[in-house]
């Protein structure tokens, strides 16, 4: 019996402390990348925003693709992606009212040191796809229907190339899975520089191709539309995007570096 | 959280070193967990002691179901507390998606079934050997119910620690309806996952450590207590 009460004043404890938690009211739902949140540029770039407005930022952290999804159905209060064209559809679709260029960083080829394609001394990224492809070599896709998984299929189009067959996997994960896979199997794969620079598993991987205009990776932070979810946090939001977009907002972004490099370059206009 | 290439040491570390942040993670793992466990029982021990005593059309379709529930993979369990809680959903105006609530609910229904199922086996077979019994003492079922869950009180506590057990190694729905948010809904399963993602398989094997030997604790103590009762109620 007295277990069971117990077992009651734990289980009451813990619904209060549910409720308290839900109570609290001044924090924003961000979906965004998982560049973003795993190279650790939200964990330092968040609490500035946070003592200056005192909103709490809730970052849930998954592929553009399913970010845009989880926007689009009313369940986040603000979008930071990577997918500019993607972006751009949303607000035609009358999901977003506004999108603005918030940082940029670029993408990298990474691949097994000894370089069984060749790629490094491609004169484009294109020409890098094309040898990959050539050769047959193992080539690990996110095939998740992310941003950067988005890119990789535009630059295999440049390439000429149809990417299929058995070197050609497609994991369906993130992007650090994705990288540690790579690495397991030995094969090349297409990253973002933040993930990459903050991946701490790269066994025999290196960068093996940069550098090209193709690969510049940007990034847009997006103003969601009230019209179909008035519930949507619409004040807090709005001061997170323009904070984003501020000289503070900015510069935090600028100074976050990773083994002393720096990961993401703003550039608001 | 510290740091080192060997697990073992870097989860010895983190227990030793205890910081504020695995402390909360830690806590929140368990509430959500014995919670989630708490629920499923009040609703899963009655359900399965009166599908054991009552006999219906249908009886055995629904013990199948239930059955077959025990292996509802959870990232469906997880898409469909997703869809429900959404804005979008049903029950979207409640707002508890990517919230602790959600965590909970979805873990009751991961749990639900097996505690369920595993409660109608046991009561099934003590009610099959004491029927007679409990027939001459007049008890209708509805009152045999508490008397039979209580006869099986000790091996419905491995019941309920097998419920328990899943929902706390349990990471495909928290992640889909928590969102591993830091701080607010990221747990022990969904930090593992994190830094494996990171590439940081040290840290994310050292707090798979820590979460075995918490489970492990926890069996522990319900094993001694469980233990001491059987000696002192004979």
């Amino acid at each position: 019996m007295q277990k069971t009460t117990a077992l009651v004043a734990a289980g009451l404890v813990g619904l209060s402390w549910s409720a308290s938690l839900l109570a609290e009211d001044d924090f924003i739902t961000l979906a965004s990348t998982t560049s973003t949140e795993s190279s650790g540029l939200f964990g330092a770039i968040i609490p500035a925003f946070t003592d200056t407005t005192g909103i709490e930022v809730h970052v849930v952290a998954v592929g553009t693709g399913q970010a845009f999804e989880i926007a689009r159905r009313g369940d986040a209060d603000s979008l930071l992606v990577h997918d500019t064209a993607g972006e751009e559809q949303f607000v035609a679709n009358g999901y977003a009212t506004e999108r603005q260029n918030v940082m940029y960083n670029d993408f990298v080829l990474v691949g097994p040191s000894d370089d069984p394609a060749g790629i490094s001394d491609s004169e484009s990224a294109a020409e890098a796809f094309a040898l990959i492809a050539e050769s047959e070599s193992p080539f690990a896709s996110r095939g998740d229907d992310s941003g950067t998984n988005r890119a990789e299929l535009r630059l295999w189009e440049d390439a000429g190339v149809t990417p299929q067959g058995e070197w050609y996997r497609e994991l369906g994960s993130g992007m650090g899975q994705t990288l540690n896979t790579a690495a397991g199997m030995n094969a090349y794969t297409f990253t973002d520089r933040a993930t990459w620079v903050a991946f701490e598993n790269p066994q025999d991987l290196t960068i093996l191709f940069e550098g090209d205009e193709a690969l510049f990776n940007q990034y847009g932070s997006l103003l969601l539309s009230t019209e179909n979810n008035p519930h949507l946090k619409h004040d807090l939001a709005t001061q997170w995007h323009e904070w984003l977009l501020s000289s503070e907002g900015q510069q935090a972004i600028a100074d976050f570096e990773v083994n002393g490099q720096q990961l993401f370059f703003p550039n608001a206009e | 959280m510290p740091v080192s290439d060997n697990p073992f040491y870097t989860a010895l570390a983190l227990i030793l070193g205890m910081d504020q942040r695995l402390f909360d993670i830690v806590t929140l793992s368990l509430q959500i967990s014995l919670i989630a466990v708490l629920v499923a029982c009040l609703l899963a021990l009655p359900l399965g002691a009166a599908l054991a005593l009552w006999r219906f059309p249908g009886r055995n379709i629904v013990i199948v179901m239930l059955n077959a529930l025990m292996g509802l993979p959870p990232v469906v369990a997880g898409l469909c507390v997703y869809l429900l809680l959404s804005r979008a959903g049903p029950l979207g105006q409640w707002g508890l998606l990517f919230s602790p609530s959600a965590m909970v609910i979805a873990q009751v229904i991961l749990v639900l079934p097996i505690i369920a199922a595993l409660t109608r086996q046991q009561v099934e077979s003590l009610h099959n050997e004491y029927d007679e019994q409990l027939r001459s003492l007049g008890l209708s079922p509805l009152r045999m119910i508490p008397t039979l869950l209580w006869d099986a009180r000790f091996g419905l506590l491995t019941v309920i620690l097998a419920g328990f057990g899943r929902a706390s190694a349990e990471v495909g729905a928290v992640m889909i309806v928590g969102g591993n948010i830091d701080g607010v809904t990221r747990v022990m399963t969904t930090s593992i996952v994190l830094e494996t993602s990171k590439g940081n398989l040290p840290l994310a094997l050292g707090l798979g450590i820590v979460l075995l030997s918490l489970v492990t604790l926890i069996n522990a103590l319900a094993h001694v207590v469980s233990e001491t009762a059987k000696r002192r109620l004979g």
